[in-house]
């Protein structure tokens, strides 16, 4: 049953290669946005929550529309990153990471934000007395006391990235080779006759993925919370 | 010399208090409730007043009207908490030099280990701050404010989360801090017993004010108004 033919390895390999990427890019603007949150009392900071929880409930459609609008080839902010950077998203692998990233920032934002303010912020003036700076203090005793939290969002994020699906299609279509991810391929297959084997394959390989990013991120989690309760 | 001159509202407690003090260890005594912690937190920085002045030998660390006020990390004054506040993801070893770390101070083993000695935790360096006793916490703490190398000590209800025999397994180390070194240090608590074996300068607050200021027969007095 597993014999994967080489057009599913290039959509498992391309899913991985997505997520990774997406999640990778999200994370640092993830800890800054979800630290923002958590700890600063600024104007608009209602209208950024809303802004990044948007992805969320919205129709992913409506997302990968936008997308499509804005970043497309001819789109302001897609034309302006393509003439001064290069960078293209529209029908790229990088498009559907762009989609993916930003359709998983939400469930990134919510884990890093709770595990920021569940930290004891007396530590933080502790560390002040002891003459670390703000930035210092940061990484040296919040953003350590935060990994737990991080991990998981890092894991949702990666889920969210490797599932993603109605964004992406729209913003970036299926594009074997290019944009075909798992999820985009499943869906292919079980709209042509004879497709069903190759879908369930790449069912399992979808089940399997997602579990293992649990199974591990559960083990990073635990080995941080112990290292915070004594041993 | 530290001079203290602050006024701070908080909510409906207003704060107003002037001491000075070149004593060797000056408390701040008084019930919950009459201001000691937010006058330490004053000193440490990590409070702003709403007015006043607060200077430390030659440097002013506060000062309203000069518009003064240095960050509580560039002030190099330690801070001993009532819980601790060990950082629980570091080890002890990891927690007593992080103030040197932080501070850009050259290792020092020789100073380490006169530390270490003082308070008695040389084996507790491999431990993580969550299987450390009350009285180890407590006297950990201790070490990693004085490895910082301050110009002053605040030390806030050191013991108040120790039971009784806990308490009496510190003060001693606390009596040999202040003999054998000559670091400045303000003392908080609202218990005479613990502050007659250190203070030197004994300061009454009550109600976000001063009320007397003298040796340590005030606490006599607070000994009999209590009975």
């Amino acid at each position: 049953m597993f014999d994967f033919t080489p057009e599913e390895w290039v959509a498992i390999a391309l899913s991985i290669q997505i997520a990774l990427v997406a999640t990778a890019i999200a994370l640092p603007l993830g800890i800054a946005v979800a630290w923002l949150l958590a700890r600063k009392d600024f104007w608009g900071k209602s209208l950024l929550d809303g802004l990044v929880h948007l992805p969320l409930v919205l129709p992913p459609v409506v997302t990968g529309y936008l997308l499509l609008i804005w970043f497309g080839r001819n789109g302001p902010i897609g034309a302006l990153l393509a003439d001064h950077l290069g960078l293209v998203f529209s029908f790229r692998w990088t498009g559907a990471a762009l989609a993916c990233g930003v359709m998983a920032f939400p469930l990134l934002v919510r884990a890093i934000r709770l595990s920021f303010e569940a930290i004891d912020r007396r530590l933080e003036d502790a560390a002040a007395t002891l003459g670390a700076n703000p930035l210092r203090s940061f990484f040296t005793v919040t953003l350590p006391l935060a990994l737990p939290g991080i991990i998981a969002g890092m894991v949702l994020c990666f889920a969210k990235a490797l599932g993603e699906f109605g964004a992406t299609i729209t913003f970036v279509s299926n594009i074997p080779g290019e944009t075909q991810t798992i999820s985009a391929a499943i869906y292919t297959l079980t709209q042509v006759p004879g497709g069903d084997a190759a879908a369930m394959r790449l069912v399992v390989v979808a089940i399997a993925i997602s579990l293992a990013a649990l199974i591990v991120s559960e083990w990073f989690a635990r080995r941080a919370g112990r290292r915070y309760h004594g041993d | 010399m530290l001079v203290v001159d602050i006024e701070k509202r908080l909510g409906d407690f207003e704060i107003k208090i002037a001491f000075e003090s070149r004593g060797n260890v000056t408390a701040l005594f008084g019930n919950s409730g009459s201001g000691k912690t937010s006058t330490v937190n004053m000193i440490a920085g990590l409070v702003a007043p709403d007015r006043g002045r607060i200077a430390l030998d030659d440097s002013v660390l506060f000062d309203s009207t000069a518009r003064v006020d240095l960050p509580a990390h560039r002030r190099h004054i330690g801070y001993v908490f009532q819980e601790g506040r060990l950082f629980p993801h570091l080890s002890v070893a990891a927690n007593l030099d992080y103030g040197r770390r932080m501070s850009g101070l050259p290792r020092d083993d020789v100073e380490s280990r006169r530390v270490f000695d003082l308070l008695d935790i040389g084996h507790l360096l491999d431990r993580r701050p969550g299987k450390l006793s009350g009285g180890e916490r407590q006297r950990v703490a201790v070490g990693r404010a004085l490895l910082m190398r301050p110009r002053l000590l605040l030390l806030d209800e050191p013991l108040a989360s120790l039971d009784l025999a806990r308490k009496r397994e510190i003060m001693p180390y606390l009596v040999r801090l202040r003999d054998e070194t000559r670091l400045p240090m303000v003392y908080v608590s609202h218990h005479p017993g613990e502050l007659r074996s250190i203070a030197t300068t004994v300061i009454q607050l009550d109600g976000g004010r001063v009320g007397e200021i003298g040796g340590i027969e005030l606490l006599d007095r607070a000994d009999r108004d209590t009975l």
